[in-house]
This record gives structure tokens, sequence and C-alpha cells, in this order.
């Protein structure tokens, strides 16, 4: 059974190297290629058997596209591949710097948040901090191996994002 | 002398080889259905030329029903037995069908379904709608004078699974194959992709007859991959009818009408909608049963006031699945209007303003739909050459729960997600020596279960007794390409892995459809053996042209001595299908054989993946 073992390993499904910072584009067109191949609907005439194995294999290509395509569940399945789990139910220990940062942002979406032009500075920081925290998880996986520090600034990265989504509602709220 | 007839070589089979499979609308005030002919899809016209079929059924003291034309002239006469939009009930239950005072017939409340009370008894939708499939397959039938192989049935995007589930048991109720549930905008976009060749985001705008959809798509070289999809499964045409006719009502200052003269007037009220699309005035003159003649005019600008907030609550959520797709506005390059309610020209403008772009009209509104479904079917059945097949890849348009402690609902996979799809959840028992337990399933995006359409109970049992808390159930959600769902679990904490039995509470059983068949239904006779064995002896010969289709391809990824045995196996079922008449029997030598060659299947697959891979696509990076 030769391709099933890499349901296992969702970058080995599509013929990627094991690291946190890959090209997109490349990932975009080894599902296309992959679900070219398995999708139910190329197996629409097929036995039920046939049938049934294009549902899995094609909803295992949607998985492992959704896993990688994200940054965030992409770093946690890493660290998973590697024997650390983030814990992300029970530890919610962060940094105190950390946290003074969000408890900031939260008090200013709070304050501002009829203010168009300072939530869009606002998210600007965000992001800008989510694009740092992007490139020290690159950093500690691809570079130091360095899976526990990963799950930390992943735990970290977790926290930027749900604050991002909760500030772009405010801010389409105003559109 | 006659020309002979040779397609071009790899382009498609030989005419006699094409297997041919139709695509229907299934919709709220007509149905369609269209097949793929020399490479164009074409709408299948009836003995009288007329494409489209009214989804009307009437049903008769006699126990005959009648359906189209034939039932629409009944519609004012005989209003309770005589369902229209049959649709807006599909999957429902009383409480879940807005403006049910509005229609004239009598419900009966059933769990999960409502039904209709008729002269002929108690029907469920699902009954209503498979006369209406049965007459289309007759059509497509007598047409193309050859047997139907499958057919793909469109469904609105945002339509939920209990509505999903309803339209394919109504299919096989008719006594048709489903080869594929196509969301309706998706098959637009295929009608209008294939056609022009287009690149880029665009934006499907669906105003049905009584139901609304939005879906954003990429369109690239070959892929329709639907980004987003939104909507209001109770919002369409109808509904500006019957604003119109409140809005009559108030002008002439009539008293509630019986229901023969709020049909009259409804039919009217259609009338006039559809006169000032083209005209800037229009007149509701109708005579009632009592002699008291109505005669209101009205313009367009006064039927675009009435109706405006109609037309907005459909950009509200134009602009949530814009967001849901992460797209502003002016990234998405075109709008495709699908649905004879876009022909309203406040309907155009507002999209168009939206859009800051001309909608693209080109197809016929109320073609567009079974058009694309009649070229998916047409692929599904295996009759593009593989240059040609384009892949569709399409989402689960509601976020489906279950719920939790307090009614809360928790999220097991969120609107929008490709499918197929699959998501496991753990559960563990309450209390010692439990055995079963109960999840209830809903869908949608509300945080409170009862503010979701409730897909029903699925009953796990056989759970092996423990003390509480140490079982560990695995509870597997498969969303599948039609976008149904199904469940599965196991138990896993006893270290043995017991697969445990689920009953849901939705969707027809065999039994049903049986007791369904017997009652009845469409009034034809049917023989419920010789339609068991027919069943059986299609899937054999599926199984059979399935493995043979492997074997040509791909007879080298088996030893020498597994080929041997595959073709035994297929041999064996070759002579007891021929020979066969009980279909019991059929259908062990089926299962049989489908056992011995999963394996085969399997390998297949996987060396397909491996070729994907290696293909010049992926390599040329």
């Amino acid at each position: 059974m030769a391709n099933l073992s890499a349901s296992d390993d969702y970058f080995r499904f599509f013929g990627l190297d094991q690291q946190f910072q890959i090209d997109l584009s490349v990932l975009d067109r080894a599902y296309l290629a992959i679900q070219g191949e398995v999708h139910p609907d190329r197996h629409a005439r097929g036995s039920d058997s046939e049938k049934r194995l294009a549902m899995q294999m094609a909803t295992l290509a949607n998985t492992a596209l959704q896993t990688l395509r994200n940054p965030i569940t992409r770093g946690l399945y890493l660290c998973k591949l590697h024997g650390v789990d983030a814990h992300l139910e029970t530890n919610t220990a962060m940094p105190t710097a950390f946290l003074m940062k969000q408890m900031d942002w939260r008090e200013s979406l709070d304050e501002s948040a009829e203010d168009l032009a300072s939530m869009e500075v606002l998210m600007e920081e965000v992001n800008q901090s989510k694009q740092e925290t992007l490139a020290d998880i690159a950093h500690a996986i691809d570079g130091a191996k360095n899976y526990e520090r990963a799950a930390e600034l992943l735990r970290g990265l977790l926290f930027i994002d749900k604050f991002a989504i909760e500030l772009d509602d405010a801010i389409s709220a105003l559109l | 002398m006659a020309l002979l007839q040779i397609s071009e070589p790899g382009k498609s089979l030989a005419p006699h080889q094409r297997r041919i499979a139709v695509g229907i609308d299934l919709g709220t005030t007509n149905s369609l259905v269209a097949i793929v002919r020399d490479a164009l899809p074409m709408v299948l016209p009836d003995p009288e030329g007329r494409e489209l079929l009214p989804s009307v059924v009437r049903y008769l003291p006699n126990g005959r029903t009648q359906a189209g034309f034939e039932a629409l002239e009944n519609v004012v006469s005989d209003p309770k037995n005589t369902i229209v939009s049959v649709k807006r009930f599909m999957g429902r239950g009383i409480m879940d069908v807005s403006h049910i005072e509005n229609t004239p017939y009598d419900f009966v409340d059933e769990p999960g379904m409502l039904k209709l009370r008729t002269v002929a008894g108690d029907k469920s939708p699902i009954e209503v709608s498979a006369e209406i499939l049965a007459r289309l397959r007759q059509l497509a039938e007598d047409s193309v004078n050859d047997e139907i192989v499958g057919a793909v049935i469109t469904v609105p995007a945002y339509f939920d699974d209990a509505q999903r589930q309803a339209t394919k048991d109504a299919a096989k109720l008719a006594g048709i194959e489903v080869l594929r549930l196509l969301n309706e905008p998706t098959a637009a976009a295929i009608a209008y992709g294939l056609d022009n060749a287009s690149e880029g985001i665009y934006a499907v705008y669906d105003l049905g007859g009584g139901t609304f959809d939005i879906s954003i798509l990429r369109m690239s070289r070959g892929v329709f991959e639907v980004l987003s999809t939104g909507g209001d499964s109770a919002l369409g045409g109808d509904d500006f009818d019957h604003r119109l006719y409140c809005w009559v009502i108030e002008q002439a200052k009539l008293p509630p009408l019986s229901l023969q003269d709020h049909r009259k007037l409804l039919l009217s009220c259609t009338h006039a909608k559809e006169q000032l699309s083209q005209n800037p005035l229009a007149r509701v003159h109708e005579t009632l049963a009592d002699g008291t003649v109505i005669n209101v005019g009205i313009s367009q600008a006064q039927f675009f006031e009435i109706t405006q907030n109609l037309v907005a609550k459909t950009l509200v959520a134009v602009k949530k699945a814009l967001r849901d797709a992460g797209l502003k506005v002016n990234e998405v390059k075109g709008v495709v209007m699908v649905g004879g309610a876009t022909r309203m020209p406040h309907v155009q403008r507002a999209v168009g303003e939206l859009f800051g772009s001309k909608p693209l009209n080109n197809l016929n509104p109320d073609q567009v739909v079974a058009l694309g479904a009649a070229m998916q079917a047409d692929l599904l059945a295996g009759n593009q050459s593989k240059d040609d097949e384009w892949l569709l890849l399409d989402v689960i348009p509601l976020s489906l729960g279950i719920e939790t402690m307090g009614g809360l609902v928790e999220k097991i996979i969120p609107r929008n997600t490709p499918i197929p799809v699959a998501r496991a959840q753990d559960f563990t028992t309450f209390k010692d020596g439990q055995t079963a337990l109960a999840i209830q399933v809903v869908q949608g995006e509300r945080e409170l279960a009862q503010n979701c359409r409730s897909l029903g109970k699925f009953e796990l049992r056989g759970i092996p007794p423990m003390a509480a808390g140490a079982a560990r159930i695995r509870v597997t959600f498969q969303v599948d390409a039609d976008g149904l769902l199904s469940v599965s679990a196991t138990e896993q904490g006893s270290g043995v892995q017991a697969s445990i039995d689920i009953k849901p509470s939705y969707g027809l059983t065999d039994a049903e459809i049986t007791r369904m068949l017997q009652d009845g239904f469409a009034s034809a006779k049917v023989d419920l053996l010789a339609r068991s064995l027919r069943e059986e002896q299609v899937n054999a010969q599926r199984l059979l042209d399935a493995v043979q289709t492997a074997l040509n391809s791909d007879r080298s990824l088996l030893s020498a001595q597994e080929q041997v045995a595959v073709e035994q196996e297929m041999a064996s079922l070759q002579g007891i299908l021929k020979e066969e008449t009980d279909s019991a029997i059929l259908r062990k030598a089926v299962d049989h054989a489908a056992k011995a060659t999963d394996e085969f299947a399997q390998v297949r697959m996987n060396a397909s993946i491996q070729k994907a891979l290696a293909g010049k696509n992926v390599a040329e990076i």
C-alpha cells in the first residue's frame, strides 16, 4: 500500500519537504494534481469500493491542504510530527511582555472602536507583530529545530490571530 | 447512401458507446432536463416543444396524478390537491417554512418533515418531487430513445443536509441513479466558464422562484473552485409575487380571500411582475368568484419600491459571502446572473451597482443551471476525454456542529470547508455501565442549538459497559461530495475497536421507499421485484465495467497470480449476472466480487497519486 502511509505525513503526501517555510503555489499545484486523480467526480462510474476510496483520498487531500496552507496549523502539525504537543487547551502561560501588549491592543480596540483610521493603524501593528512571530517560528523550526520554542511561539500567534479576527470584524462593521 | 459519423480520434466515444447521463434542474417554479449532444448541452423539450416543466403536481381522487402543465391548469380550481413550489417544503418541518399561512394546503406535522394532506392521502414533499422527476426522466428517455445511466441533480448551494437528503431520496423514488447533487450556482458557472473560457474570480447571483444563492468562485484552466457560498433557502421570485399581491389587496381594500380567489389573484400578480420587467406599467385585472372586479395599475417605480427590501436582503448575503472568501468587491471580475427572477431590472441594476460592472446574462437564466448540470453529468458518465476534463471543488454551505451541555453548539466543520471532508470528535460516557449515547447534530451559524437547523439525533448503541468516563468513543462526521453527512463511531478506550451502529432520524429507509412505491407512486404500477432485480443488474454491470476499465489501463500493477484471481472473480460474476433472476443472490455475488477487487482499487489509487505528483505539473517548479 504504497502511499497510504503518507496519510501520516501530509508533507510527503504532497511531495514536499518537511519544513515550515513552503511555497504555497507548489502546495496548491500538488493538491490540484492529486484531486485531479482522486476526486469522487473522477470515479463516479466506479465500483462502490472505488467510490469509497476516492472519497477517503479526496477527504485526506482536503484535510492535508488545510493543515498545511494555514501557517498556525502547519506549525502545530510540524511540532506534532516531532513529538511536541502544544497543549493548547491547558497551557495558556504567556510571557508578561506579550500579555501587556495584548492588553494594550484590547484597550485600543475598546476605546476607538468607532474610529476607522485608528483601527486601521492598529491592524497594521497587529499584522506586523504576526509577521515577526512567523519569522521567529520559521527560524525555530527550520533553523534551530527547536520545536518546544516553536510551540510556545505558536500559542502566542493564536492569540494574535484571534485578536486580528476581532479587529477585522470591528473594521468591517464600520465599512 | 447515409453518411457515417466518425468522432475525432481520442476526443469522444463512438455514439453507441456513449453513456447518456442527464442534468436536471429541479426548480421551485419550473424544472428542466438537459443532455449533452454532439458536445453541446441542450435542454430537452417535451413533445409539444416546451422546455420548462412547471413544478406542479396534482393528486386526483381516483389515485391518479397529474404533473406539469396539466396540473398547472388546475391550480385555481383545485388548490388543496395541486401542489406548487414543493421545493420550499423539502426536508422541512411546519415551523421551518416561512409564510406557510399563505399557502392553501392542509399540512400534517411529522417529525423531521411535514406532509401534505391530499385526496389521495398524505404526501411527503419527497413523493411530490419524485412525481416531477419521474416525468423528466420519462421525457429524457423518450427523446434519446435509450436508457439513462444517471443524473446530476441540482440543489441550491444553501440547501442543508436534510434538504439535500430529501432531494436524493426523491430521485431514488423516481428510479434515478444520482451521479451527483450539484450546487445550482456551480452548475451555472460550468455553463458560463466553459462557454466563455473565463479566468479569475467570479460571483454567481442566483435568484430562483423560491431560493437565493450567492457563490464566489475562482475559475482557472480546468478548475472551478468555490471559495464561499451563502444565501437564503427561503427567498425567491415567489416573495416578489406575494409582496405585490399584498399591495394589491391593500390598494383594492379587499377582505381576506377564499383559496380559489387567492390563487387566481396571485397568478395575476405573477403575470404583472413579469410585465414590469419589460414595460413601465402593468395592470392587475381580475374578477373574483363573487363578481368583484379588481383593476389596479402599478408602475415599475412603485413595484421596485415595494420590493426593494427583498433585493437589499440578497445584497447583504452577497457581502457576507465576499467577506467569507476574504475578497473585496473590486477583486471580482464578473457577476453571473442566474434564475428567472434576475430578469427584474431593479435586481440587475442593484447587483451591477454593487459590483461596479454589468452583470453577465447572455445565457438564458432559466436554462443555465440545467445546461451546466448536463455538462457535469456527461463528465461523470465518462464521456469526456482526459484532456477536456475539468475539476470541480465545492464547499459545505453551512457549519455542522453538535449540541453540547446547555444547548450550545460546538462547531465540528465550519461553513465553506471544501468537500469531501471528515472530522473526528471524541466522546465519553457520563455514567458507569452506560451503553448508549445520543448526539444531536445541527447545521447553521448560530451559537444556540435551538437557533440552528436540527439534523436529528444520532444514537450510538452497543458501547461496551465501562466505568463513567473510561470509554473513548471516536465519532467521525463525514461529508461527501454531494454535501451529505454520514456519521460513524468506534470505541477505542477498551483497546478493542468496536464499531457502533448509528441510526439517523431522517432520510428515507429502503423500507419506506418500498412502501411509497407500493402506495402507487407515479400512478404507474411498479413491479417491485423487477425493479430491484434491475437495480442489482445495473450494480453488477457497473462493477464489471469498472474492473474491466481498471484492468485495461493498470493490469501491470497486479502480479500474474492476482490478475488471474481478479479475472476469475469477474467471469464468475458475469455468469451469475446472465442467469440469475433473484436479486438477493445477485447482490451477494456483487458484494463478493467487490471485496475481491477492493485491493486492486486501492493500489490503482495510490499509483495515480504518485503519477500525478511525478507529473510535469509539479516537477516544473
